[in-house]
């Protein structure tokens, strides 16, 4: 039997960037909050010797044990979902800090068009641009109501940016700290991207330029640009992080308390309201119940959905009759691009996560697309995150793959490469969706997320077209040979992609076409929210994060709001 | 090099140690002799002067292979995907064979956080690894597919072989055209080849990367602190590389 514990005003299911963000305002608002982390506790001291290829960036380390519990995947409704058994197309945060620990730190605000994409498509395209199969739709918020708390999550996290990207939308104020320093190989790429007549600028950064105190007294430091950022935790606390910005903030307050190895496996619903969660101590084995005024899962895409879908709040989306609202709008991203191979070598080795360059040209609506049979685009950027040698083994066309000829012209090359490569945004189509798998489980016998997945023309076009504009941009930055991403085939599961899975529990204006209000509160229990890249009703042509954290800033809002009227939100 | 106790030629070792130089054809050979690195003077000496143990080389334990001829099978099919050339050591000096044998024996082999409960079904190949087999039941299965294939084809143990064969038979793994049980002879190749990677280029607290010389030939200088102060520099930085047993040392 569960034993019930004391009740609390707002538990999160999960401490990673969002958990950190809705204790950290929650409790400096006086509630009592209590994050319930599958993982352990960990802090900058865990990373002294973190500058370790192998363990981090190859074996995983700082990533979910997927013994205890994956995802299962497959391309079409035909096949039969198989597990993913091992760590692949994107890396699962766990532990405190979630993937907010070994994340890179690219911070974007999606442009306005994308809050109303379905509006703006219609209105200058036509009602055909896409075919119906593309669910598309507007947020149900515009950009200008959420800069306030694009601002908020800026501050919070110090994020270091230049503000002269000409498609951006209107900031209220500047970045906190000044933009990265330009390298050489930015340097590289911004020359070639001014000459071809597009306006580069620096990406926006979440590895901080100088030292900087946030506005909750949290201090941030300076970037050593250390080149093993992302899949790893900053010895430095340079990186911003939930464990050295929100975390602490909501500790101080005396209001938050986190409980480790607390693997969450159901809402426990109550009428139309929830009453709690029920979880597994992973060490002890005992069932706890958790009640809760305030139910908020930010226990990323994947278990944000999953919870629902065991706890049978909402209705599962069912791609024969386009009913229910839970799972759908998965979408991922394309990844255009073209790797250069240059005579010179260049200090790839050195560099930062969030180090880069980039133009918007080719993204949103930025460009017209009356000529071309897709929406969107991508962000393209010339990044030196620092590259690493078991990673990082590139070589031209037509060599082999090992033997002597693939040693030296490894070698040779590792110095002598760069790529210049797009995020891709995606459109939701009615066949890539997440629902419940009926044969995997869980450690805890928790039937395990599926995932029905696979690219679409939109994708297809897109990647073609923004693969071109990468090769051009390559090719003037001097590379002898330029070597174009291949045209998109199925998606892998297999090869590291990102981690910008997006959907599933998506926001909107009512009930029919979303599973949560711009509040990122449930519309069938108003005591419960659920907040991430999951709300997201498309993915952009940007990193989710800095929408993410914008988010969860206006969740905790209202769920402060909420605490003190009840009823719902909007 | 001077052929006395702190510093000692190839020639000289095997000499010394009493190890025919033919042994060495197909780089083949034990590869704990084999694998020591010349400039590593603390090395050479620790096995030479095997009558007054002062220490000994500690990272070679075995921990997974315990037959000499299965290990050296590995080190001969590793040094045929990473060869000692002009750029500097193979698999075989850079020590990746006991680097392989240790993760054989600890999590990677044993697939320890990685999903592995049933039901296990072929699936397409966007859906990865469904092999009901760990990492080390793999290996154990291709080592001795390697072997038997060496024998039908050429009639001669695998470490035995020249380099073209050698290079026919692993082609044949990684065209898949080896049959295995619970697994393709391709997929084997991929692990074999990514791990024969992984060995030359992880820190040299891991047990390959002998001396950081993999990380040397790539110019790659392995943990530093910071680059702030180098980074502007238009011009390519040669560093000397660093191990993370430094920081170990800091601490002492
Ligand atoms: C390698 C990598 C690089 C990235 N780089 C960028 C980037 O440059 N820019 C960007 O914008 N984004 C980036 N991201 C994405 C970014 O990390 C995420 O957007 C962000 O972490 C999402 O926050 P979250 O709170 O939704 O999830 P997370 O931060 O992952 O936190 C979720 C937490 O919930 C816990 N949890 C899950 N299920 C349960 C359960 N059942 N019970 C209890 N706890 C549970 C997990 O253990 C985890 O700690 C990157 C991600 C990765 C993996
Ligand atoms: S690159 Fe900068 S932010 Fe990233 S881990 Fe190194 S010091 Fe920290």
């Amino acid at each position: 039997m569960a034993k019930t514990l004391e009740k609390v005003d707002v538990v999160t299911v999960g401490v990673g960037w969002t958990g950190g963000i809705i204790a950290a305002e929650c409790a400096k608002a006086g509630l009592k909050v209590i994050g319930l982390e599958r993982g352990k506790e960990r802090s900058t001291a865990d990373f002294a010797q973190v500058h370790d290829e192998f363990r981090y960036a190859i074996r995983y380390e700082l990533m979910q044990d997927l013994s205890k519990e994956t995802i299962t995947f497959r391309n079409n409704r035909k096949q039969e979902a198989l597990p993913m058994r091992q760590m692949g197309s994107f890396l699962l945060g766990e532990n405190l800090g979630g993937a907010g620990t070994h994340w890179n730190g690219h911070t974007w605000r999606f442009l306005p068009y994308d809050f109303e994409i379905k509006s703006i498509t219609d209105k200058k395209y036509g009602k055909n641009k896409l075919s119906d199969d593309y669910l598309l739709q507007d947020w149900g918020i515009t950009y200008d109501e959420l800069e306030p708390y694009y601002d908020k999550f800026e501050k919070m996290a110090g994020i270091s940016g230049d503000g002269k990207n000409p498609f951006q939308g209107k900031r209220s104020d500047k970045y906190p700290t000044p933009a990265m320093k330009k390298t050489p190989i930015l340097q590289k790429f911004e020359k070639a991207t001014t000459d071809l007549g597009y306006s580069p600028f620096m990406l926006p950064s979440a590895n901080i330029s100088e030292p900087y105190k946030n506005p909750d007294g949290e201090q941030i430091n300076a970037c050593q640009y250390c080149g093993f950022c992302e899949r790893f935790g900053c010895e430095y606390g340079a990186k911003t992080s939930p464990e050295i910005t929100v975390v602490p903030t909501a500790r101080k307050t005396g209001n938050y308390e986190i409980r480790f190895h607390a693997n969450v496996v159901e809402i426990l619903k109550e009428g139309n309201k929830v009453a709690g969660v029920k979880y597994v101590d992973r060490v002890s084995g005992e069932e706890f119940i958790q009640p809760a005024e305030v139910v908020v899962l930010t226990s990323y895409v994947m278990n944000n959905a999953r919870l629902l879908m065991v706890s049978k709040i909402g209705e599962q989306y069912d791609p024969t009759t386009g009913r229910g609202t839970l799972g759908k709008n998965y979408c991922y991203q394309v990844l255009p691009g073209a790797t250069g191979f240059f005579d010179e070598q260049m200090n790839v080795f050195m560099g930062a996560g969030a180090l880069g360059m980039s133009i918007d040209d080719w993204n949103g609506d930025n460009f017209d697309h009356s000529d071309v049979d897709f929406i969107h685009g991508a962000s393209i950027s010339m990044t030196q995150p620092g590259v690493r040698p078991i990673q990082m083994n590139p070589v031209p066309p037509d060599t082999p793959t090992w033997g002597s000829d693939f040693k030296k012209a490894s070698i040779h090359n590792y110095t002598r490469t760069l790529n210049v490569g797009g995020q891709g945004a995606t459109m939701p189509y009615k066949e890539n969706y997440m629902s419940l798998d009926s044969v995997y489980k869980d450690a805890y016998g928790v039937p395990l997320l599926q995932l029905t997945y696979n690219f679409t023309e939109q994708d297809r076009a897109l990647h073609t077209y923004l693969t071109k504009k990468s090769e051009e941009i390559i090719k003037k930055m001097g590379a002898k040979t330029v070597v174009p991403g291949s045209p998109l085939t199925d998606y892998d599961i297999v090869p590291y992609q990102t981690t910008h899975n997006t959907g599933g529990t998506i926001m909107g204006t009512n009930p029919e076409n979303s599973v949560v209000n711009t509040y990122l509160q449930h519309w069938d229990a108003e005591n419960l929210f659920a907040v991430g890249a999951g709300n997201f009703a498309h993915n952009g042509g940007y990193n989710p994060n800095g929408t993410v954290g914008a988010l969860a800033y206006r969740c905790a809002e209202g769920i402060i709001k909420y605490s003190k009227n009840g009823g719902s939100l909007v | 090099m001077p052929d006395n106790e702190k510093g000692l030629s190839r020639r000289g070792f095997l000499k010394t140690t009493g190890i025919a130089a033919g042994a060495l054809v197909g780089g083949g050979l034990i590869g704990g002799l084999v694998g020591y690195n010349t400039k590593d003077n603390k090395q050479i000496s620790n096995v030479m002067t095997s009558g007054e143990q002062h220490g000994v080389a500690s990272s070679r334990a075995r921990m997974f292979f315990t037959n000499d001829k299965d290990f050296m099978i590995l080190s001969a099919a590793t040094e045929r995907i990473f060869p000692k050339d002009d750029l500097g050591p193979g698999a075989i000096e850079l020590d990746v064979p006991y680097f392989i044998d240790h993760q054989l024996a600890g999590n990677y082999g044993n697939n320890s956080k990685e999903y592995m409960q049933g039901p296990f079904k072929a699936g397409q190949s966007t859906q990865g690894y469904q092999s009901r087999l760990t990492r080390a039941e793999i290996f154990q299965q291709g080592i001795a597919k390697i072997e038997s294939e060496s024998q039908s084809r050429f009639k001669k143990g695998f470490s035995d072989l020249e380099n073209n064969q050698m290079d026919e038979i692993l082609t044949a793994f990684q065209k898949d055209e080896v049959p295995m049980t619970a697994v393709s002879s391709a997929f084997f190749f991929k692990l074999l080849r990514q791990a024969t990677l992984e060995g030359a280029y992880a820190d040299p607290l891991y047990g390959g990367n002998n001396n950081m010389d993999g990380w040397r030939m790539k110019n790659f200088p392995g943990h530093q602190g910071s680059y702030a102060q180098v980074i502007d520099k238009e011009a390519f930085q040669k560093i000397e590389p660093k191990s993370l047993s430094s920081m170990q040392n800091m601490q002492h």
